[in-house]
C-alpha cells in the first residue's frame, strides 16, 4: 500500500489545513505544528476560510454534501505550495479520496492537484523539512499509537516513531498490538459503541501496560478516543498530538 | 431462457460496459534459479517442516532403505504398482521378504474395505517435485490408481533428485500441463493434517500420518 | 449446548453476547494473534508487493472475460466428461444436486468443505428430502455435531476451544473426554472413514475452475477433499460463477497467496486438480463428476465496476484474521454466510442491505482487511459504497439500497454541509462554542458510557492562529 513518493526540496511557504477537530477541540496542537514548520524556516499560510476536509459525511455515505464541503476547500490553495495537514486520516481523506470524490466532475483536475500536495505533518517534518530536534525535556518512556489512516492509508507507520527517536532523552516504547485500530473510526464509535469500547479499552491496555505515563498521536481522533477512555477510568495516563509534544520537548 | 443463458446474459450485457483486461507480470513466481543442491536442501527443509521425512538414497540402493524403512515402521502390507519402474524395482526386491505385496492394478469397488482396514502402507512414484514449497507432484495412473496416496497411515514417494523443480509455476509451464491434464494432478506436501482442534496440529486425519520421500540421488557420493 | 439461531438483523445483540462472553473473546483473540504472525512470517522472503499485484491482475483479468471464460471451462469440462450445470441462485443449486443424488438413488452424500454449499444451505435441503449430507472437514464435522454453522470461512470451528471440542465429542459420538487433540483426531478418522466408504455422492466446493483445461482445483491439509472426490461413485463440485481462471498458469501464484493469506502456510498438504471422471482403464475415482456454477448474486454485483472487486475474493480469509471487529466478536455475530470483512461487502449483495444494514457500519475503516488481501481488494472503499447505497445515494443496483435513508439524518448532514461552507459562520460558532464550554454535556450519547466528553477549546485553532500572527506581526514591526 505504501507507495514511494518523491519529496520535493523544502520549500518557502506552505499552506497548514488544520482540521475540524483540532480547531475545535485541540487546536494547541494546531499551532505547535506551525511552530514546527516556522522553525524550519517555512512561512505557514493559514487560509482563513477552511472548515473541514468533509471526512464524516463521505465515511458515512453522504457524498454529496462530503463533496460540498471538500469542494469549499479545494479553492484555499491557490499557489503551487505544499499543504500540510497534521492528521493521517484527514491527510488520507485529502490525498486519497478527494480524486475519487471529484472523479467525473469540472473539478477533478483541481482535486487531483490539491490531492498530491497534500502531506501529513510528521511526513513533511522528516521527509520534506529533514528536521533535526534536540531534546531538552526530562528522560521519560513514551508510548505512540499511529492512526490507522496514517499507517496504511498514507503509508506513514515509520514517521512519527523516526521523529521521536530523535529525541535522545525519550524512550519509544513498543506496545502490543501497536498496528491495531484504536476503535474510533468517526460515526463508528457511535454507531457501535460496544465493539468501539472493546476496542479502545484494549488500546489502553496495551499502553498502559508499556509502563509509559504519556502517550502521542498524530490524529486528534485517536487521542480523544483514546485519552478520553483513559480519563473516564481517571488512569494517570495522558496524551497529546505528537506536534505537541515534539514542540514541547524541543523548546 | 434458462439459467446459463441468464446468466451469460447478464454477464455480457453489463450496465457498466466493457472491462479492460490488465497483464499479468509472473516473474515473481518463477526464475528463482536454485542449484540442483539447494533444490534439495530446499525441498528436505520445507518438507521436513510439516513433518514429511526425507531419506536419501542412491539409484542402486534405494530398495535396501525402503526395505529399512518397512521394517522400521513395521509394515505387513505395502500396496504398489506392477508398472512403472519403481514399483517393478521394489517389487523385485522385496520379492522375498516377510512383506506382503497388495496388487493396486484393481477396481476400488472390488477391495474398498480391504485398502482402508488392512494396508500398512502405500509405495508410489513420483513425477516430481517443487524445492520452493517442499511439494511432490504426481499423476496417478491405471498402474498406480490415486488411493494409494491416500488411504493407507504410510505413504512412501521416491523422488528423483534431479526432479525437483524450483517452483509449481516452472513445473506447470517445462511440463506443458496445459496441453493435456491427467484425470488427477496433485501436489502433496506433507502428511495429512488438521489444526482445526484450537490449532494444534494433529496428523493423519483422513489421509496419512506419516509421509516418507526417497529421494534417489544419480551417484554414490550424494 | 443449545443451537443459537444467528442473524444479521441481530448483530448488535449478538455484538453485545460474544464481546460479553471471555470464552469467545480469547478463542478469537489466540487463534487471530497465531494467524497474523504466521502470515507474516511465512511472506517475510517474498516480493508481496509484486505477487498481490499478479494476483489482483489475474482475478481482474478473469473477471474481464468472464462470460467467455465460463463459456470455455463448461466446453473443456464437457470433452472431458465432466458435465456442467448452472443454476440462478441457491435454491436452483440445491435442486439441482437433490436431482443429481435422487438420480442415483444416494441416501448418503460426504462433503468437502464448501463455502458455496453453506451459502445456499444444502445440507438443510438434502436432509428435507431424505438424503444425509455429512461434513467431512474436521472443523465442519465438528460444527455440524454442534448444530451450528462455521464462524469461519477456513476453519470453521475456530469459535471452540479444545474443552468444548471434547465435550461436543464425547456427547455426540461417545468418545472419551480428554485434552488429547491426537486421540480425538483419530476417533474422527474412524468415524469419517466408514461413511467416505458408504457414501453414494461426494460434494466439494472448488477453489479455482481453469477454463483453458476444464480442471477443478481443490486446496486441502486433511484429505477428506481427496476422498470425498476419489471414493464415493459420483462427485459434485459446486461453485461460484467468480471462481473460474484463464489459463492453468494463472493458478500457482493464486495458490501461492491463498494458502499463505490463509493460515500462514508455505503450501497445503493437498492441492488436488481434477479434470475428468475416472477413464476407462483406471480403477478408482468417481464415474461421475458435475460441475454446478452457482450465480447467486453474483451476475448482479458484475454489472458495477466499483462493486465487481467484490468478486475477486479467493475466500483465503486473511481480512477477518486481520480485523480488530471480528476479533472481537467472533464469526457467528455477524449471522451471515461469510463474516468479517468480506462478508460485510458480499452479503449485502446476497442477503439485501434491509437485513445485513448494521454490517457495512461495523468498522472503523482501519484498512486491515484491505492491507492484507492477497488480491487487492479495496475493501474499506467498498464498505463507504455500501454504506452510500444503505443511505440512498448510491447509482447502483444493491438489493435494498435506500434502507437507511432518513429524512433526519439527511438534514444533518446537510446542516453540517451549510456550516462546512460558510465559514465565516462556522468560525463564529467554534468561538461560540469554546466560550459556552463549560456548558458542554458530559453525557453525549454511547460516547460518554465508555469515555469522557470531548470539550471545546477556549479558542479555535483560527483564534490561535490569528493571536500567533498578530504578534509575529507586533515582533517583525
Amino acid at each position: 500500500m505504501t507507495s514511494v513518493k518523491l519529496y520535493p526540496p523544502k520549500p518557502e511557504k506552505v499552506y497548514f489545513f488544520g482540521t475540524c477537530l483540532i480547531d475545535m477541540f485541540f487546536p494547541q496542537a494546531g499551532l505547535d505544528g506551525i511552530r514546527l514548520l516556522e522553525r524550519e524556516g517555512i512561512e505557514v499560510v493559514f487560509p482563513d476560510d477552511q472548515t473541514c476536509c468533509g471526512q464524516p459525511a463521505y465515511t458515512s455515505g453522504y457524498q454529496d454534501e462530503a463533496r460540498a464541503v471538500a469542494e469549499a476547500q479545494l479553492g484555499l490553495f491557490a499557489e503551487p505550495w505544499p499543504i500540510v495537514v497534521p492528521s493521517g486520516s484527514c491527510g488520507g481523506m485529502m490525498r486519497t479520496h478527494y480524486p475519487q470524490l471529484f472523479a467525473g466532475t469540472p473539478r477533478e483536475t483541481e482535486a487531483r492537484e490539491v490531492a498530491s500536495r497534500i502531506y501529513e505533518l510528521t511526513e513533511f517534518l522528516m521527509h520534506v523539512c529533514h528536521i533535526q530536534l534536540a531534546d531538552k525535556g526530562r528522560p521519560e518512556k513514551v508510548a505512540m499509537h499511529t492512526s490507522c489512516s496514517a499507517r496504511r492509508e498514507m503509508g506513514l507507520a515509520e514517521t512519527g516513531p523516526k521523529l521521536l527517536a530523535q529525541l535522545g532523552h525519550v524512550e519509544l516504547v513498543e506496545q502490543e498490538r501497536a498496528a491495531e485500530c484504536c476503535g474510533f473510526g468517526g460515526t463508528f464509535a457511535v454507531r457501535h459503541p460496544e465493539v468501539s469500547a472493546a476496542m479502545v479499552e484494549d488500546k489502553t491496555q496495551a499502553i498502559e501496560a508499556t509502563g509509559a505515563e504519556h502517550f502521542v498521536t498524530s490524529d486528534c481522533g485517536c487521542l480523544m478516543n483514546i485519552a478520553g477512555r483513559f480519563e473516564y477510568q481517571k488512569k494517570a495516563v495522558w496524551g497529546e498530538h505528537i506536534a505537541s509534544y515534539l514542540w514541547r520537548r524541543t523548546t | 431462457m434458462n439459467a446459463r443463458e441468464n446468466i451469460l446474459k447478464r454477464l455480457r450485457e453489463r450496465s457498466d460496459g466493457p472491462l479492460q483486461v490488465p497483464e499479468s507480470d509472473f516473474s515473481v513466481v518463477t526464475g528463482r534459479d536454485w542449484t540442483p543442491q539447494e533444490r534439495v536442501e530446499r525441498f528436505e527443509r520445507l518438507i521436513t517442516s510439516v513433518h514429511g521425512e526425507v531419506i536419501h538414497a542412491t539409484l542402486t540402493d534405494w530398495t535396501a532403505r525402503l526395505e529399512e524403512v518397512l521394517k522400521a515402521k513395521s509394515v505387513r502390507r505395502l500396496a504398489l504398482g506392477r508398472e512403472h519402474p519403481v514399483p517393478v524395482a521394489a517389487r523385485a526386491a522385496l520379492m522375498d521378504h516377510d512383506v506382503e505385496l497388495v496388487d493396486v492394478d484393481r477396481d476400488i469397488e472390488d477391495w474398498k474395505r480391504e485398502q482402508f482396514e488392512t494396508v500398512d502402507a502405500g509405495l508410489t512414484s513420483t513425477g516430481g517435485a517443487i524445492g520452493e514449497t517442499g511439494s511432490l507432484w504426481l499423476w496417478p495412473t491405471p498402474d498406480e490408481p490415486r488411493l494409494i496416496s491416500l488411504v493407507p497411515p504410510i505413504h512412501i514417494a521416491v523422488l528423483d533428485a534431479d526432479a525437483i523443480e524450483d517452483t509449481f509455476f516452472d513445473v506447470v509451464e517445462a511440463h506443458g500441463w496445459a496441453s493435456g491434464m491427467p484425470t488427477n494432478a496433485l501436489l502433496i506436501s506433507g502428511p495429512s493434517k488438521t489444526a482445526d482442534i484450537e490449532q494444534t496440529l494433529a496428523y493423519g486425519v483422513h489421509g496419512p500420518r506419516e509421509l516418507v520421500v526417497l529421494i534417489r540421488h544419480p551417484r554414490e557420493s550424494a | 449446548m443449545s443451537v443459537q439461531i444467528y442473524t444479521p438483523e441481530a448483530f448488535h445483540r449478538q455484538a453485545h453476547d460474544a464481546l460479553g462472553n471471555p470464552q469467545i473473546r480469547r478463542n478469537f483473540r489466540k487463534a487471530m494473534d497465531g494467524l497474523m504472525s504466521k502470515r507474516r512470517d511465512v511472506f517475510s522472503d517474498w516480493d508481496l508487493e509484486a505477487l498481490r499485484e499478479l494476483g489482483a491482475n489475474i482475478r481482474l483479468r478473469a473477471l474481464a472475460k468472464l462470460p467467455d471464460l465460463l463459456e470455455r471451462l463448461e466446453a473443456n469440462c464437457q470433452a472431458n466428461g465432466i458435465q456442467v450445470h448452472w443454476a440462478e441462485n441457491g435454491d436452483e443449486a440445491c435442486r439441482i444436486i437433490r436431482e443429481l443424488c435422487e438420480a442415483r438413488a444416494a441416501r448418503a452424500v460426504i462433503k468437502g468443505k464448501s463455502m458455496v454449499s453453506e451459502e445456499m444451505h444444502l445440507n438443510q435441503h438434502l436432509e428435507a428430502a431424505g438424503i444425509e449430507a455429512l461434513e467431512s472437514d474436521l472443523g465442519e464435522y465438528l460444527v455440524q455435531l454442534n448444530e451450528q454453522t462455521p464462524s469461519h470461512i477456513i476453519m470453521p470451528a475456530i469459535h471452540l476451544n479444545t474443552d468444548e471440542i471434547s465435550e461436543i465429542l464425547h456427547d455426540k459420538t461417545g468418545t472419551e473426554r480428554t485434552r488429547d487433540v491426537d486421540y480425538m483426531t483419530a476417533a474422527a478418522r474412524a468415524q469419517l472413514r466408514e461413511r467416505f466408504m458408504a457414501a453414494d455422492v461426494g460434494i466439494s466446493g472448488v477453489n479455482f475452475a481453469v477454463a483453458e483445461t476444464g480442471t477443478l482445483c481443490l486446496v486441502e491439509n486433511e484429505g477428506n477433499g481427496r476422498m470425498t472426490t476419489t471414493v464415493p461413485p459420483v462427485h459434485i463440485a459446486v461453485t461460484g460463477i467468480e471462481k473460474v481462471v484463464e489459463h492453468l498458469r494463472d493458478v500457482p501464484p493464486l495458490y501461492a497467496l491463498l494458502t499463505r493469506s490463509a493460515t500462514g502456510q508455505h503450501v497445503t498438504t493437498y492441492f488436488n486438480m481434477i479434470s475428468s471422471p475416472r477413464k476407462p482403464g483406471e480403477h478408482d475415482g468417481p464415474e461421475e463428476v458435475h460441475l454446478v456454477l452457482v450465480d447467486n448474486g453474483r451476475s448482479n454485483i458484475y454489472q458495477d465496476n466499483e462493486l465487481l472487486d467484490t468478486l475477486r475474493c479467493i475466500r483465503c480469509g486473511a481480512c477477518m484474521n486481520h480485523c480488530p471487529v471480528y476479533t472481537r466478536v467472533g464469526g457467528h455475530t455477524y449471522g451471515t454466510t461469510y463474516p468479517g470483512p468480506i462478508g460485510k461487502i458480499l452479503m449485502p449483495h446476497m442477503l439485501g442491505l434491509e437485513a445485513t444494514k448494521d454490517l457495512p457500519t461495523a468498522s472503523s475503516l482501519c484498512g486491515a482487511c484491505g492491507e492484507v488481501c492477497p488480491v487487492k481488494i479495496p475493501i474499506p472503499d467498498l464498505l463507504v459504497r455500501l454504506r452510500r447505497e444503505a443511505v440512498g445515494e448510491g447509482r447502483g443496483n444493491v438489493p435494498g439500497a435506500g434502507v437507511k435513508r432518513s429524512r433526519k439524518e439527511l438534514l444533518a448532514w446537510k446542516g453540517w454541509q451549510w456550516l462546512a461552507t460558510h465559514p465565516t459562520v462556522w468560525r463564529g460558532s467554534t468561538m461560540v462554542a469554546g466560550k459556552l464550554r463549560g456548558l458542554t454535556p458530559t453525557k453525549l450519547g454511547p460516547w460518554t458510557e465508555y469515555r469522557t466528553a470531548p470539550k471545546p477549546a477556549k479558542a479555535s485553532l483560527h483564534a490561535l492562529v490569528k493571536a500567533h500572527q498578530h504578534k509575529d506581526g507586533e515582533g517583525r514591526s
